[in-house]
């Protein structure tokens, strides 16, 4: 337990040293991947250790981006209040869909949080009048304050990203260490054995779910806030299928995991785009003289190849391995 | 005490529990006997609601308990111990545990009753379960199940596959019972095994039960065996 504290504190102290000494690019990378890592967070509780393979999470993401954003632009809320509003949304998105999704297991239950979210998607476009559909809308940085701070200011976006980030983490912590934490893992680990043992596991699966989406839905609206922007394209398939590769990555059920998921993808994805497979591009029309404009946007193959490298040598992610190997305490 | 009473169960469409009835009173030991596929493991399901009775009736101290969601079997104070143990694998000795003190609210003082019952599990108590010997999970999932203070408990084979040191263990711990306040339902193939511990004898056929006998009777009988289970 000790062990764990000094771990979460030291993580949290680190990113609170780097922030002054991080180049602006490197700033602006680490604030949105807080956010991120934030969504990861939620999703673990859900996945990593409930065994709950959600494909329809960007709904809750989407659900609290949009909650807030529609607040501030359409009834001109200020950003605090439209941030729970964001939250809230998603709190209730995540009361709804667990209600019904949760009633199927295994694939059905991906099934159904895939065709919730691509409703929910399909929502969002239809809606365009409001909410710009894949265009997207900004909230002018001149509403973008709280309490007096300017959001948009990258100190204050860091420590607003890693504030957030932190609540989560301890959180998610907190969670796992308590006694519902360890039906959730009971349950991933043998639901009808929790079930002879006196445990409702739908009450406690809804539990994590509704949690899960909660801090989606916290990642989105803080999105919106600190950068100023939402789009259709974080409600979309594709912003469901990332937080499980930042999981999977970083660790299933482990409270790191997300984070280091989701810092590796992010810079593997760019090193990826910017660097490798442009390089790769270049190299094949100097060497052999064919055109190929399309290897350089193929960033997708060099990380669906790290993946399947992942799921070959290291199915339980980083820090998965990590915990098994070295430090059989980590949380 | 638990009473079964004229229980039908099916799978499907198939009946595999015809008017089933048994009493198990507290502080006694009672073996459910029969071929494979009699219906003994079904019996142990239907009481904990996980397989549902399609009519008769199931009373734990007089309260009816057929209707009763099998997550809320274990809370009115029956605990099952099933055939392969299922424990939580990836979860250590002390969590396993914790758990089954959760589901009626016990605690440390149950803990260590469970402990000095199991001594070796006191030594295991941060190793993950999943890596523990067949017999060291067998006194796991069934110190869990205790964890309940159970006023039934049900045992489905809990010596199947162990060395024979660790089956007169298991085969302690479950004489250690009688007398108290929990009533033991226990399915066993093995008929020494069950002649070593039990009170009373159910043999069943067909999904029905056929005839109760008391230990001593079954002893000075074989042919009962025979005539049930095939083997004498």
């Amino acid at each position: 337990m000790i062990k764990s504290i000094l771990l979460h504190g030291a993580v949290i102290a680190l990113l609170i040293v780097l922030e002054p000494v991080l180049s602006e690019y490197h700033h602006g990378n680490l604030a949105r991947i807080l956010v991120l890592a934030t969504y990861a967070v939620g999703y673990n509780i859900l996945f990593g250790y409930t065994g709950l393979l959600s494909l329809g999470h960007a709904m809750f993401f989407a659900a609290g981006m949009y909650g807030c954003a529609l607040m501030v632009r359409l009834a001109e809320w200020s950003v605090g209040p439209a941030f729970l509003f964001g939250v809230v949304c998603a709190l209730v998105a995540g009361l709804v869909v667990g209600m019904l999704a949760l009633r199927t297991i295994g694939v059905g239950f991906m099934i159904v949080t895939l065709m919730f979210a691509e409703a929910a998607h399909l929502t969002i476009a239809y809606y365009n009048e409001y909410t710009r559909g894949d265009e997207g809308f900004t909230i002018p940085q001149a509403v973008r304050t709280v309490a007096g701070l300017d959001l948009s200011d990258t100190t204050t976006r860091y420590f607003a990203a890693l504030v957030l980030f932190s609540v989560c983490l301890i959180g998610s912590a907190a969670l796992v260490q308590s006694r519902a934490g360890r039906v959730l893992v009971a349950i991933r680990e043998n639901e009808d054995r929790v079930r002879m043992l006196g445990f409702n596991p739908f009450r406690y699966k809804l539990l994590a779910l509704v949690l899960s989406a909660v801090m989606a839905g916290a990642a989105g609206a803080a999105y919106a806030v600190l950068f100023g922007y939402a789009g259709s394209t974080f409600a979309s398939v594709q912003y469901s299928i990332f937080p499980l590769l930042w999981v999977l990555l970083g660790g299933p059920g482990t409270t790191l995991g997300p984070l280091l998921g989701t810092v590796l993808m992010f810079y593997l994805v760019d090193y990826a785009s910017g660097t490798v497979m442009p390089g790769l591009a270049a190299f094949v029309e100097g060497s052999f003289g064919i055109e190929a404009p399309g290897l350089a946007s193929a960033y997708l193959l060099l990380v669906g190849i790290a993946l399947v490298l992942l799921v070959l040598f290291a199915p339980r992610g980083v820090l998965g391995v990590v915990r098994a190997r070295v430090m059989p305490w980590l949380p | 005490m638990l009473t079964l009473k004229d229980v039908d169960a099916y799978y499907g469409n198939v009946q595999v529990l015809r008017g089933m009835a048994l009493q198990a009173r507290a502080g006694e030991i009672l073996c459910l006997l029969g071929r494979n596929g009699a219906g003994k493991t079904t019996t142990l399901k239907t009481i904990m609601g996980l397989v549902r009775a399609q009519t008769g009736t199931i009373t734990l101290d007089g309260e009816d308990i057929t209707a009763l969601p099998a997550h809320s079997v274990p809370v009115r104070g029956i605990g099952y111990v099933p055939q392969g143990r299922r424990l939580f694998a990836e979860m250590t000795v002390a969590e396993n545990l914790e758990i089954g003190l959760m589901t009626r609210g016990r605690g440390r003082d149950v803990r260590e009753r469970m402990l000095d019952l199991f001594p070796v599990l006191r030594d295991r108590l941060k190793q993950v379960s999943g890596t523990l010997s067949g017999g060291e999970q067998q006194m796991l999932a069934m110190a869990r199940a205790l964890c309940l203070e159970p006023r039934v408990l049900l045992l489905d084979e809990p010596t199947e596959g162990l060395q024979p040191s660790m089956i007169a263990l298991i085969r302690d711990v479950v004489t250690q019972l009688k007398g108290g306040d929990t009533a033991v339902i226990l399915v066993e193939q093995r008929v020494e095994a069950v002649l070593s511990v039990a009170d009373r004898v159910l043999f069943i056929e067909n999904g029905a039960p056929r005839e109760t006998v008391d230990a001593a009777t079954l002893r000075a009988d074989p042919a009962l065996v025979q005539r049930y289970v095939g083997v004498g």
